[in-house]
C-alpha cells in the first residue's frame, strides 16, 4: 500500500523530467512552475509514504537499501523546496526531478526492499544520527546539482556556443555562492550526523566509520580549498560532482553493510 | 463598424520615404479630417501607422493625406507604400506589431513602449474610444504573454547590448564590478555606455593619450589610468574591455597567468573589440578567463536572432488564439448591441453604448 505512494511520487518527478524533456527539444525551455509544482506533488506523496512506513515500523523509515534511498530522495526535493525559490534557483528543478526520479526509480525497480526485524532496537541517538546524515546527504545532492549548472554555464560561455538553456541558468557567480553555502550547510549537517553517531551506544562497523570520516574529510578539504582560494569555481563545482557519487557510493556501502549486521 | 490599419513600415518604405509620413499628424487630427470614430497614431523610426474605427469606409489615399505636411500634399495616389489591414486582419497585425513580431529587430521590446506612448496620447487627446481601447489593451496583454512565453525576447543582436548580457551571466549584478576600458574609441565608449546603464560604477579608462582617457572617464563617470599602469589593474578588475589600435597583442596567457593566481576565485571577462585583436586568443584558455572577440560576439548575436526566430512560430500561436477570442468577444458584443438598439431609442454610438 505505502508503496503506491513512492510510486504516485515517482510518476510526479517523471512528469516534471518529460516536459523539461519536451521543452529542451522545442528549444522553448523556460524556468515554469509547472516543475515546481511537479515536485511539491511528489514531495507530498513521499512524505505520506515515509509516514506510513515509519507508523508500520515503529521507526524511521530508513531499514533497508529501499528505504534509504526513498529517504534521500525525500531530503533532496525537501532541501530543493527549501533552496530553490529561496535562491531563485527554479531552473534546478529541471535538474533535481531526474536526480530524484533516478534515486526513487532505482528503489522501486531493484529487489532491496527487503523486510527484516532490525537487531537493534528503535534507538533516538541512532535515527537522529540517520536521519540527520541523510538530510546532510540532500544537500550534498543539491550542491551536486549546483555543480552542473555551473559546469554547464561555464562551458556555453567558454566555447561561446549558447543554447536557449544559457538565459535561463543563474549567472555564474551566483550559482557559485550557492555551491559555497551549500557546502556548509551540507558539511555542518553531516558533522553533526557524524558525532550523533557517537551516542548511538551501539559500536558500528570500523569500515562505515573510516569511509564516513574520509567523506567528511573530503568535504573539509573541498570547503578549506574553497575558503583559502587554493581552488577555481570551476573545479569546487566538479568536486562537489565527486564528493556527492563518493557519498552515493559510501551510503550503499554503509546500507550493505548494516543489513549484514541487520544496523539501521 | 469598420477597424482597420493603414501604414507603412520598414518593409514597404524606405526611410526617406517613412519621414515625409511621419511628425505631420496627430490621432485627433486624423479623426477629425478623416471621419473616424475612433483613432491612433503609432509613429516610430521603423513605422507610420494609423489604427482607426469608423461607420463609413475611409480610402487609404484619405489617410495618407491626413499624414502628409499639408504644403507638401500630392493629388496622387498615395497607395503604393502603404498597407491595409482589415477587421481580422488589423487586430492580427497590431498584435504582431506590440509583441515585437513585425519589428526589424524580431522580438526587440522598444516597440511596447512606444505602443503604449501612442496609446496613451490618443487617449488623453479623446481620439481612442472603446473599440480601440479594448483592441490596445488587448495588445498589451497579448505583447507581454508573448515575452514571457516565449524566448522571442531573449538575448541581444549589438555588441554593447552583447557583452552586457555576456557580463550578466557571469557576474549577475554588474554594480560592483570594476571596469577597465582600454582604447577610448567609439565603440568602446558605446559599450562602456551599455554597462554603465546596467549599473558598473567602477570604472578605469586608459588610453595611449591620456587626455582622451580623461575625457572618455569624465564622459562616463569613470577615472582615468595611465597607459603604462593598465596591466596590473587585471588584479583587481572583472571586466576588461579592449579596442586599441595595436598591431600585436597587448595581454598575452603569459602576461595574464600570474596575475590570475591572485584572483582564482574570481572570473574575468575579456571583451576585445579591436581589430587586429588586442588579445591573445590563448587567453581563453586560462581557467576563470573568458575572452571574447569581435567574431565571438558577433557569433553571439547571430545565435540570439536564431533563437528569436525559433521562437516566432509559437509567439504567432499565441497571437492567432487572441486573435479568435477577441473578433469572437467583440462579435458578441455586437450582437447584444443590435438587440439593444432595435428596443431602444438611445441616438448614441451603438458600440460605444455597447461598451460602456
Amino acid at each position: 500500500m505505502d508503496r503506491y505512494f513512492l510510486i504516485a511520487s515517482t510518476f510526479c518527478f517523471l512528469a516534471a523530467v518529460v516536459h523539461t524533456v519536451i521543452e529542451l527539444r522545442a528549444k522553448l525551455f523556460r524556468p515554469l512552475r509547472f516543475n515546481f509544482v511537479a515536485i511539491g506533488l511528489g514531495f507530498i506523496f513521499q512524505t505520506l509514504f515515509l509516514w506510513i512506513r515509519g507508523q508500520q515500523l515503529g521507526r524511521c523509515p530508513i531499514t533497508n537499501l529501499f528505504e534509504v534511498f526513498a529517504f534521500l530522495a525525500w531530503s533532496v526535493a525537501l532541501v530543493y523546496m527549501l533552496v530553490g525559490p529561496a535562491y531563485r534557483l527554479s531552473l534546478m528543478g529541471a535538474f533535481t526531478a531526474p536526480l530524484v526520479l533516478l534515486l526513487q526509480g532505482f528503489a522501486l525497480i531493484a529487489p532491496i526492499d527487503t523486510r527484516h526485524s532490525p537487531s537493534v532496537p528503535a534507538n533516538s541517538w541512532l535515527e537522529f544520527h540517520a536521519s540527520m546524515s541523510l538530510v546532510a546527504y540532500g544537500v550534498f545532492a543539491l550542491a551536486c546539482i549546483a555543480g552542473v549548472m555551473y559546469l554547464l554555464q561555464e562551458r556555453q560561455l567558454k566555447t561561446h556556443h549558447l543554447h536557449s538553456i544559457f538565459y535561463h541558468l543563474p549567472p555564474l557567480t551566483n550559482l557559485f555562492a550557492v555551491i559555497t553555502r551549500l557546502l556548509w550547510w551540507g558539511f555542518a549537517l553531516y558533522t553533526v550526523g557524524i558525532v550523533s553517531g557517537f551516542f548511538t551506544g551501539h559500536p558500528l562497523p570500523r569500515i562505515q566509520v573510516v569511509a564516513a570520516i574520509a567523506l567528511w574529510l573530503l568535504y573539509a578539504a573541498i570547503l578549506q580549498a574553497r575558503h583559502l582560494k587554493w581552488l577555481a569555481p570551476k573545479r569546487v563545482a566538479a568536486l562537489c560532482i565527486i564528493g556527492f557519487s563518493a557519498a552515493l557510493a559510501l551510503l550503499w556501502g554503509i546500507t550493505f553493510t548494516a543489513e549484514l549486521h541487520h544496523v539501521p | 463598424m469598420n477597424l482597420f490599419c493603414i501604414g507603412l513600415s520598414h518593409h514597404t518604405a524606405n526611410v526617406a520615404t517613412r519621414e515625409q509620413f511621419a511628425g505631420n499628424a496627430t490621432a485627433e487630427s486624423i479623426a477629425r479630417q478623416a471621419g473616424c470614430a475612433e483613432a491612433l497614431l503609432l509613429t516610430t523610426c521603423n513605422r507610420v501607422e494609423v489604427y482607426a474605427v469608423s461607420d463609413k469606409r475611409i480610402s487609404t489615399d484619405e489617410i495618407a493625406r491626413c499624414l502628409v505636411a499639408p504644403a507638401n500634399r500630392d493629388p496622387n495616389n498615395y497607395a503604393p507604400p502603404f498597407y491595409r489591414y482589415e477587421d481580422n486582419n488589423c487586430v492580427q497585425h497590431l498584435f504582431r506589431v506590440a509583441s515585437g513580431l513585425d519589428s526589424m529587430v524580431v522580438g526587440e521590446s522598444e516597440i511596447f513602449g512606444q505602443a503604449k506612448k501612442a496609446y496613451e496620447s490618443a487617449r488623453t487627446a479623446g481620439a481612442v474610444g472603446p473599440y480601440l481601447h479594448r483592441l490596445f489593451q488587448r495588445a498589451f496583454r497579448v505583447a507581454k504573454q508573448v515575452r514571457t512565453h516565449t524566448d522571442i525576447a531573449r538575448g541581444t543582436v549589438s555588441v554593447g547590448s552583447v557583452a552586457v548580457e555576456l557580463a550578466q551571466r557571469i557576474f549577475g549584478k554588474l554594480s560592483e564590478c570594476k571596469v577597465l576600458v582600454l582604447g577610448a574609441g567609439e565603440t568602446s565608449e558605446r559599450t562602456t555606455r551599455a554597462l554603465v546603464s546596467r549599473g558598473v560604477t567602477d570604472l578605469r579608462v586608459s588610453n595611449r593619450s591620456l587626455d582622451r582617457a580623461r575625457e572618455l572617464a569624465q564622459a562616463v563617470g569613470g577615472r582615468a589610468v595611465p597607459f603604462g599602469d593598465w596591466v596590473p589593474q587585471c588584479r583587481e578588475i572583472d571586466i576588461l574591455l579592449t579596442s586599441t589600435a595595436s598591431e600585436i597583442p597587448l595581454l598575452t596567457a603569459e602576461i595574464l597567468a600570474p596575475m590570475l593566481r591572485e584572483r582564482l576565485d574570481r572570473p574575468l571577462f575579456v571583451i576585445d573589440i579591436a581589430v587586429p585583436r588586442d588579445v591573445d586568443p590563448s587567453v581563453n584558455e586560462l581557467e576563470g578567463v573568458y575572452l571574447y572577440d569581435i567574431d565571438s560576439i558577433r557569433s553571439v548575436a547571430e545565435q540570439s536572432l536564431a533563437l528569436r526566430q525559433q521562437q516566432v512560430a509559437a509567439a504567432e500561436a499565441i497571437i492567432a488564439d487572441h486573435v479568435t477570442e477577441f473578433v469572437n468577444s467583440i462579435s458578441r458584443g455586437l450582437n447584444r448591441l443590435s438587440q439593444v438598439a432595435e428596443h431602444s431609442s438611445v441616438g448614441e454610438n451603438p458600440l460605444r453604448a455597447s461598451e460602456l
